[in-house]
């Protein structure tokens, strides 16, 4: 081999060579997320395995309506029902672009066919009836297909008596649909009287953020309300009302911690309690039957009158 | 409306106001030249025909007009043409008496009824007052209480709806907005008794809703009913102030277009020019369609009321699988 061939030869090897370039932004996000609350860099495995609460100031990250389920049921025991309910473009809706071209886009981003999922899952052990709200999907409004999936849901547990737990995440009602949109607060409101006049447990979980006609709906109609901590959840958007009555609001206002001051939510539970509160709540309100047989306080009463006597 | 008023006249009214000054003109100087009759016999049969068909072409956002009207009647201008000795009852029983909600007991025909309304107020005062007829949770608390009434006494409930939605406001919120909402429709859902609503004028959102979950809906030709207020939609969907024609287009919001997605069970008609040009009127055209209303409702049994109205909303919706 003669000097020039080397080169020659030196100079193909480093063309065949892969130059790594540096991380483009968006792999960079993929492999690092930064806190929104602490601005602490958390490696993103790291993150998921802490079911995406900060390790440093415990915010917590939003979550999908997937990720939740596999958080909060027994693995493998979610079983999917009406997974193929989609929706149609019933007002022929058109803004800047069309309604359903921006259903077409949503489904493709969030990987969903709409802003809920719901199905039959075990939660340490327990049976429930349960439904997950996706605000990545169209910003978890609801339209048509999330209030027939929340009504489905509630009386697929009415009809198995299994108590219904829902985590809300949601911007409020779909202008998209119009009146239909509103409808469904109705509808899902009024499914829910026929869970409530059977005595079966409605367990609501509001999670960030859940606003609007899913608040002043089947969200805030639960037996039990559970917010998870620095939610903000409200019926108004913080900006509407700072504009209708022209002063700035408290930093803390809307937030689960400022809800639970005022009495609206039973409790803050941190993300990593959830499915054993939820467990315990359940177990709880499984034995209320009240048995007059299993209690014997009359006998006792009148053995003491009498023993006075 | 009070016969001393005159209706104040919208922007689509412009072509007929310039009509009408015309005539005036025409027939001030009829004492001086008498041959001016038949001209203005002619321009007052246009008039008729002009109105007539500027009404019969309105657009979505003209119904808005005429919906926010400021002479539209509001709850209180009904019952007391229903009944001029109705009876006015107040407050949730827990904090407060909400301006913005009327309730009250009302003999409308033949029947007595629990009656409920928001309240616009007319003068700026009333309107500060009645917080242009947004209720607070309170509001929604103090018709809570009157379902309730109802359905202890066995009275059918009359819903007026014109209000533009439930008040975005800081106590509003500490005092749980979305709840009273919420609840009030859970047990509107749960009723024995027959509820009629009457979209009248703005049927804005959730605010709406609220005391709007009922066995019929009716609404009067001009009025509106949407999910969103068309301005709320055009910043947010358009990112601009000036789109609230296109909003109230896309949001299929009058009457006439909510009645065809099954949603109202009748449609209202209005006098020519709008409810605010004949209070009488319209009073009693509403009375004989609620009287028709009721007639067939309390014949029902009360499992079967409860059972029409779960139904009617559990069929609303439109979804493929």
């Amino acid at each position: 081999m003669d000097l020039k061939e080397w080169f020659a030869d030196r100079r193909k090897r480093q063309e065949n060579l892969e130059i790594k370039q540096p991380l483009t932004t968006e792999e960079y996000c993929a492999l690092w997320r930064q806190c929104f609350q602490c601005r602490e860099l958390i490696y993103t495995r790291d993150l998921h395995s802490n079911l995406s609460v900060c390790p440093k100031c415990h915010y917590h990250f939003r979550i999908g309506a997937w990720e939740r389920i596999s958080q909060l049921t027994d693995e493998g025991s979610f079983k999917e029902i009406d997974a193929s309910l989609s929706s149609t473009d019933p007002l022929k809706f058109f803004d800047t672009d069309s309604y359903s071209h921006r259903l077409e886009e949503a489904s493709r981003k969030s990987g969903l066919r709409d802003a809920i999922i719901t199905g039959a899952a075990q939660i340490k052990g327990k049976a429930v009836a349960l439904g997950v709200m996706d605000f990545a999907h169209f910003g978890g409004s609801m339209g048509s297909v999330v209030g027939e999936k929340v009504a489905r849901l509630i009386e697929y547990a009415l009809h198995n008596k299994l108590p219904l737990i829902i985590v809300s995440s949601s911007g409020g009602a779909r202008m998209q649909e119009g009146i239909l949109s509103l409808m469904q607060m109705a509808k899902t409101s009024a499914a829910l009287e026929g869970l409530h006049e059977a005595g079966i447990l409605y367990i609501s979980i509001l999670s960030e953020p859940t606003y609007g006609g899913v608040t002043a709906s089947f969200a805030f109609l639960g037996d039990i309300m559970i917010a998870e901590p620095g939610a903000r959840i409200g019926f108004a958007g913080r900006r509407v009302i700072e504009q209708t009555i022209r002063q700035k609001l408290p930093n803390d206002f809307q937030t689960a911690e400022y809800l639970l001051k005022h009495g609206q939510v039973d409790m803050v539970i941190e993300r990593r309690q959830l499915a054993e509160t939820i467990s315990r709540l359940v177990d709880f309100h499984q034995t209320i039957e009240f048995r007059p047989s299993a209690v014997k306080p009359k006998i006792e009463v009148v053995s003491i009158i009498e023993k006075n006597k | 409306m009070a016969s001393e008023t005159k209706p104040v006249p919208l922007d689509f009214e412009q072509p007929l106001l310039a009509l009408a000054q015309q005539i005036e003109m025409l027939e001030n100087q009829l004492q001086s030249q008498p041959g001016l009759e038949a001209d203005v016999k002619n321009l007052h049969e246009q008039y008729k025909i002009l109105r007539r068909s500027i009404y019969s072409n309105l657009r979505p956002i003209d119904h808005l007009a005429l919906a926010r009207h400021v002479q539209r009647p509001y709850a209180r201008d009904y019952f007391d043409r229903f009944d001029k000795n109705w009876i006015e009852l107040h407050g949730d029983r827990k904090m407060a008496d909400d301006p913005a909600l009327v309730v009250g007991l009302v003999t409308v025909g033949p029947y007595k009824v629990v009656a409920i309304g928001t309240d616009k107020g007319r003068s700026l005062r009333q309107k500060q007052i009645c917080n242009f007829g947004m209720p607070q949770p309170e509001g929604y608390r103090k018709a809570l209480r009157m379902f309730e009434h109802a359905q202890k006494f066995a009275l059918p409930i009359l819903t007026l709806i014109d209000t533009p939605g439930a008040y975005p406001g800081m106590t509003a919120e500490e005092h749980n907005q979305a709840e009273a909402i919420a609840l009030n429709l859970r047990v509107l859902a749960s009723l024995k008794v027959p509820v009629v609503a009457v979209v009248t004028g703005e049927g804005g959102s959730g605010g709406a809703l609220a005391i709007g979950l009922a066995n019929r809906i009716l609404m009067l030709e001009h009025a509106v009913y949407s999910v969103i207020s068309p301005e709320g939609c055009a910043s947010i969907l358009w990112r601009s102030s000036d789109k609230v024609a296109a909003a109230c287009e896309a949001m299929k919001m009058t009457a006439g277009e909510i009645h065809k997605l099954g949603i109202v069970d009748e449609v209202v008609k209005e006098p020519l020019g709008g409810a605010h040009t004949e209070y009488d009127q319209i009073a009693k055209t509403l009375q004989i369609a609620l009287i028709r209303h009721l007639d067939t409702l309390t014949k029902l049994s009360p499992t079967r009321i409860k059972q029409d109205r779960l139904e009617k909303y559990r069929k609303i919706g439109s979804t493929i699988e």
